[in-house]
């Protein structure tokens, strides 16, 4: 009897731990939620109870406020399309370069010698710094921005190119010749393959640095785009719309981020890794 | 007709690793090849695959000079060295890229039911355990059909029953088509079990010492008194290689320790 007792009980023990264990996989993802959507509540209420004005730091409901009238006026979605027709553009270009640069000192001993300590030399140069220039030689408008944009999408991605290629294993690369690949066939069948983890790393990382260098850019002169924005609400004594496109940029980052990250992880199905989950 | 001829190589460093190795190696035999660490049998294997070309001498099958991969050989390393990004299918079927996907799909299959293997078509790399992955790299290096299939140390990473497991499937898969093996090895159950003839080599440079003929019928029994008969030929033939090896700055010395020296 009791054993029928404990052995239901231990039954409806297992049951619960289910349930709970489900119940927190659901809230897993909201955990991370908890502080800055306190943090905001307790803002609010400040404001609310007139602890504080709320002049320069706009409380949760008139950033939302903010945001919406600029929707509703259809700037955002303006200044948005801007900012995210640069970062593509700079992007593309800096993969580009950062792909092929990469491969290529990384591949060959030479090229590397040749080439790499002229890129780190420009790498230890804060890109800001070239800002007057590319406005000297591009102009104000848009090429000079997206150059800049691109020159910070490179290093990123020519570093994590080069260096996977360089690592890629020796023995593995000696499979690929046992099986008489070379050139071309080499490069499809095990290095491309091989680095292509490390790759889709350095490719959100530049992903980031477009977005940082892409608001350096739009300070410089620009007439659209967020950065535009900042500095506009910044003139206009408006802290809610500075407020409005900072939360932008931060959607926008993150949508993007999260986007590269689901497309190229169909390719990485096969990675071991401790993180996994 | 496998043929090494004074194969020698020196290594960058002015290290003589090979040193006047000569070989016959008739179709569908079984040589295993025996020494101490570092007498240069991996130099030698890789020699004969064509990954690393000798300094001196030539290797030849059926005439033809052998100084690259050569789709006619194929190698079993001692790690599986299996494409991580690949499934276990498409591991085995590597080598067969240039043929119409329908035949390579059928002697992957082939293989994979060959070794065992049927049911991890799909499965990565990752999730196989050690003796699994070693007969993915078996049956990688045996689809292309080679006329010659070197091993170095292909079990040595294992435990010692899954290595006569494995020893046992590698002789089965060997009697299909009959290739050449050449297999390098530390452990003499295992090279009798599996050589025609097996290779004793002596270090610095590395030479072959002699040669010892297995002509046990198959399958051989681990247990029985024919294969201790052996099992202390070869074990003499190393201690004497060892000695020569010695000869002539330490001879003495190494004569009074014995062989009890490196087993
Ligand atoms: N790439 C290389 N460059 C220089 N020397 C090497 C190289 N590979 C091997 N050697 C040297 O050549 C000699 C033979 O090495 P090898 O790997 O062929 O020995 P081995 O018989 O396979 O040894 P083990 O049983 O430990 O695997 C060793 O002295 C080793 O140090
Ligand atoms: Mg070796």
């Amino acid at each position: 009897m009791s054993l029928v007792l404990t052995s239901t009980r231990n039954e409806w023990a297992a049951v619960r731990g289910e349930a709970a264990r489900a119940g927190l996989a659901l809230l897993r993802p909201g955990l991370g939620l908890i502080l800055p959507v306190g943090l905001a509540l307790l803002w609010e209420l400040a404001v609310y109870a007139g602890w504080s004005t709320g002049r320069l730091v706009p409380p949760p409901s008139v950033v939302f406020a903010t945001f919406a009238e600029l929707w509703s006026a259809g700037e955002l979605q303006t200044h948005a399309l801007a900012t995210m027709s640069r970062v593509a553009a700079g992007f593309v270009c800096g993969v580009a370069a950062g792909t092929v640069l990469g491969a290529i000192t990384g591949y060959s001993m030479l090229s590397h010698r040749l080439v790499d300590p002229t890129l780190q030399a420009l790498r230890s140069i804060p890109s800001i710094a070239w800002v007057p220039l590319f406005i000297l030689w591009f102009g104000i408008f848009e090429a000079s921005k997206i150059i800049l944009i691109a020159v910070g999408v490179f290093f990123p991605v020519y570093l994590g190119v080069m260096g996977a290629v360089i690592s890629v294993d020796r023995k593995i690369v000696e499979v690929g010749r046992a099986f008489r690949l070379s050139g071309f066939a080499m490069v499809r069948r095990i290095l491309l393959p091989a680095v292509l983890p490390a790759y889709v790393l350095s490719l959100r990382a530049g992903l980031g640095l477009g977005w940082m260098f892409v608001v350096a850019a739009e300070f410089l002169g620009a007439s659209t785009g967020l950065g535009f924005l900042l500095i506009d609400g910044q003139q206009l004594g408006k802290p809610a719309t500075i407020v409005a496109a900072i939360v932008a940029f931060a959607i926008l980052g993150k949508a993007t981020d999260a986007l590269l990250a689901l497309a190229t992880a169909p390719l990485l199905r096969w990675e071991d890794r401790h993180g996994r989950r | 007709m496998l043929t090494l001829d004074r194969v020698g190589k020196t290594y960058s460093g002015g290290l003589r690793a090979l040193d006047g190795v000569s070989l016959d190696i008739a179709p569908g035999e079984i040589v295993v090849v025996i020494g101490g660490s570092g007498c240069g049998k991996s130099t030698l294997l890789r020699a004969i695959s064509g990954l690393d070309a000798p300094s001196d001498g030539s290797v030849r099958l059926e005439g033809e000079r052998i100084v690259a991969p050569h789709e006619k050989i194929g190698i079993v390393f001692q790690e599986p060295r299996l494409l991580p990004w690949l499934s276990v299918a498409g591991n085995v079927g590597f080598g067969l890229e240039h043929r119409p996907k329908r035949e390579r799909e059928e002697r992957v299959a082939a293989a994979l039911a060959r070794v065992g293997l049927a049911d991890k078509a799909g499965v990565w790399p990752r999730q196989l355990s050690g003796g699994q992955a070693q007969r993915v790299a078996i049956a990688r290096a045996l689809v292309p059909r080679p006329q010659v299939l070197l091993l170095d140390e292909p079990f040595s990473a294992l435990d010692a029953f899954t290595r006569a497991d494995l020893q046992d499937h590698l002789l089965d898969l060997w009697a299909d088509g009959r290739p050449t093996l050449v297999v390098v090895t530390h452990d003499v159950d295992e090279a009798i079990v599996l050589a025609d003839r097996i290779v004793v080599m002596q270090p610095r440079p590395g030479r072959i010492s002699e040669e010892i003929a297995v002509d046990l019928p198959r399958p051989r029994d681990r247990q029985s008194a024919p294969f201790d008969v052996a099992k202390r030929r070869v074990l003499a033939a190393l201690d004497r290689s060892l000695d020569r090896a010695a000869e002539p700055a330490d001879a003495g010395q190494r004569a009074a320790a014995g062989g009890a020296l490196w087993w």
